[in-house]
């Protein structure tokens, strides 16, 4: 792995080329299915996250998605279907953020020394200090917004600030694949912009597959290139603009929905009325249109 | 026993002698430091001290004290048969405290609510097996001197036979705390972390609960198994009221439970001297009473920072 400091929002990358989907597939899973204390929990699921891309994983609590995001970590095994990470050294190419944990508000650990974990907690043995090391993690804190706090023991952070330090715990060592589940659950509107914009940021700015589990998509519609819907079990996925459209929505959600384009937002509200189509939500087949 | 206060000078500089011989006169009763079993107490408990500072940082962050503590009760099943069976009680201590963390370890130590279940079992059947021994011990040796040894530990009685042995565990203990040091404490945030980042939770979790047993017994040896969790937890707690980094708590232990324990020793040399005249109180009281004035004072120090911002 390289031992170079991040170059963390500094590249001025062209997001365009992100945007265009000229990335590398990163991660591919295919026919996915999980079953967990006899029932499906996944069924199938197959879809690919490319670099530079930021890809929304959203389904309503008990879809799957922190399942989902297990799997591809290694931590819990498939049924059946495959998952690849490309590249070398696949374990440690992929960040992760899990779902909101608690933390100890005595334990004694500093946001920094979170974050060097980052950089080899796996690892045997003490770290060695060194003013490179101490260099590149206050870069990393910086890089995230989370320099101020960078002395305060973790378990005493606000949930926000907490999020960031753990985003740049996962981002220090430079992974080409970066999941975060559910980031946005404790944050209040404007800390979720922020988080999202640093995330897209990232995703454009380091060449970085992002995917962010939400239950909730609105936080995500502006920045997310990609979609993957879990309902039932079944994923849905596409570009952003094919997948939220009212009429798979409304049948994915269970009730009707409808997609308003104000200002360059897109924004998704519950309709009137409640004539939506099945109470299930389906698999977004072509043939079903 | 040899009473020459000469024997100081080696360690005091010339120009301050005066004054601090003074001052340790006063606080030392002679011989203390020229005494061959004060040597070997001072010696054996602070390597204990200060591996039992080390590892119990651990165990506080990991709430795993009351394994600690069941353990430690547990060892006194194991001082007490390796003492039916004429054995050193240090074979019986590390014995059954490796072979409980072991059993702890399969019932499920690694869950916050199987851990205290699992504790919980194992302790039960410690005691039992405790209170079985020692009566055996008393009916077949027709003593009870061991008794109290056992259970609240007599640093003063050991000798420097002891000295290789308790040496070799200390360093197996520290080794394992050092080796595993990141991925332990990465595991102590957060074990999905850990687990994404590919460290085996589980088997760190198994070799962290191995030099805990280790490190039990050696407590159980200095101070008795019925106090070693004072030794082994209150150090630890102390340091982490006072600073937020861990390798610095892990040292700020190791020196609290040092000065605790050698501090303790002194005391109950001049003990000798209170009533009831030529006893001496237990060391094992002075250490754990020294032991919890610093927590609480650490208490307060945090408290007070905290009010001044
Ligand atoms: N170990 C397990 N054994 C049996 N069922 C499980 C297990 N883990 C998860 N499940 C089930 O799998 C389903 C999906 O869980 P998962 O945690 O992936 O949902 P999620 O989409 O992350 O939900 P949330 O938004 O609430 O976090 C749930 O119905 C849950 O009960
Ligand atoms: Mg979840």
């Amino acid at each position: 792995m390289s031992d170079q400091p991040p170059t963390m929002l500094t590249q001025p990358q062209a997001a365009t080329a992100a945007r265009a989907g000229g990335g590398e597939k990163v991660l591919e899973l295919a026919g996915v299915t999980v079953e967990l204390g006899g029932r499906r929990i996944l069924d199938d699921v197959a879809f690919s996250l490319r670099a530079g891309e930021l890809t929304g994983l959203i389904g309503s609590n008990g879809a799957g998605k922190t399942t989902l995001l297990r799997v591809i970590l290694g931590l819990l095994a498939p049924t059946a279907g495959s998952v690849t990470v490309n590249g070398p050294d696949a374990r440690h190419s992929v960040g992760y953020v899990p779902q909101k944990f608690m933390l100890d508000p005595d334990l004694p650990v500093r946001a920094r020394d979170l974050v060097a974990l980052g950089i080899d907690g796996h690892r045997l043995g003490v770290p060695r200090p060194s003013r490179e090391r101490r260099e590149r993690v206050n870069r990393m804190l910086d890089a995230v917004g989370a320099g101020r706090f960078a002395d305060a023991r973790i378990g005493r952070l606000s949930g926000g600030e907490q999020q960031r330090v753990l985003i740049a715990h996962a981002l220090i060592n430079q992974p080409r694949l970066l999941l975060l589940d559910e980031p946005l659950a404790n944050l209040d509107l404007r800390s979720a912009r922020e988080v999202v914009d640093l995330l897209a940021r990232i995703a454009r700015e380091q060449r970085i597959a992002v995917m962010i589990s939400a239950h909730e998509m609105n936080a995500l519609l502006p920045v997310m290139d990609r979609v993957v819907y879990l309902a039932d079990g079944r994923a849905a996925c596409g570009r952003a603009e094919d997948v939220v459209r009212a009429d798979v929505l409304s049948r994915l959600y269970g009730h009707r929905v409808e997609v308003i384009h104000v200002a360059g937002r897109v924004l998704v509200v519950a309709g009137e009325g409640d004539d939506a189509e099945p109470s299930h939500p389906h698999h977004l087949d072509p043939e079903e249109h | 026993m040899t009473r020459s206060p000469h024997t100081r000078t080696t360690w005091i500089p010339r120009s301050t002698e005066t004054a601090v011989h003074a001052l340790l006169r006063a606080l030392v009763e002679p011989g203390f430091f020229a005494d061959g079993a004060v040597q070997t107490a001072a010696v054996l408990g602070g390597v204990v001290a200060v591996v039992a500072g080390l590892i119990g940082v651990f165990t506080v962050i990991r709430s795993q004290a009351f394994a600690g503590h069941a353990l430690s009760d547990i060892g006194s099943a194991g001082g007490s048969s390796a003492y039916l069976i004429g054995l050193a009680p240090l074979w019986g201590f590390v014995g059954i405290s490796v072979l409980a963390a072991a059993a702890m370890e399969r019932i499920g130590v690694q869950r916050a609510r199987g851990r205290d279940v699992a504790t919980g079992i194992v302790l039960g059947v410690g005691f039992a097996l405790a209170s079985l021994f020692l009566y055996l011990g008393m009916t077949y040796h027709n003593g009870s001197g061991e008794i109290p040894t056992i259970l609240f530990g007599s640093v003063f009685t050991l000798s420097s036979s002891d000295l290789p042995l308790v040496i070799g565990l200390g360093a197996v203990a520290l080794l394992v705390a050092l080796t595993l040091y990141r991925p332990l404490l990465l595991a102590s945030v957060s074990p999905e972390l850990a687990a994404a980042r590919g460290v085996r939770v589980r088997l760190v979790g198994a070799a962290y609960l191995l030099a805990l047993a280790i490190t039990v017994a050696l407590c159980d040896l200095t101070i008795g198994a019925i106090l070693s969790t004072a030794l082994l937890v209150g150090p630890a707690a102390a340091a982490l009221r006072l600073t937020s980094r861990p390798h610095r708590a892990a040292l700020l232990a190791a020196g609290i439970s040092l000065a605790c324990t050698w501090l303790g020793l002194l005391l109950a040399w001049d003990s000798f001297y209170w009533p009831p005249l030529r006893h001496g109180w237990p060391v094992s009281f002075f250490i754990v009473t020294l032991v919890l004035i610093v927590y609480l004072a650490a208490g307060a120090l945090a408290r007070g920072r905290h009010l001044r911002g």
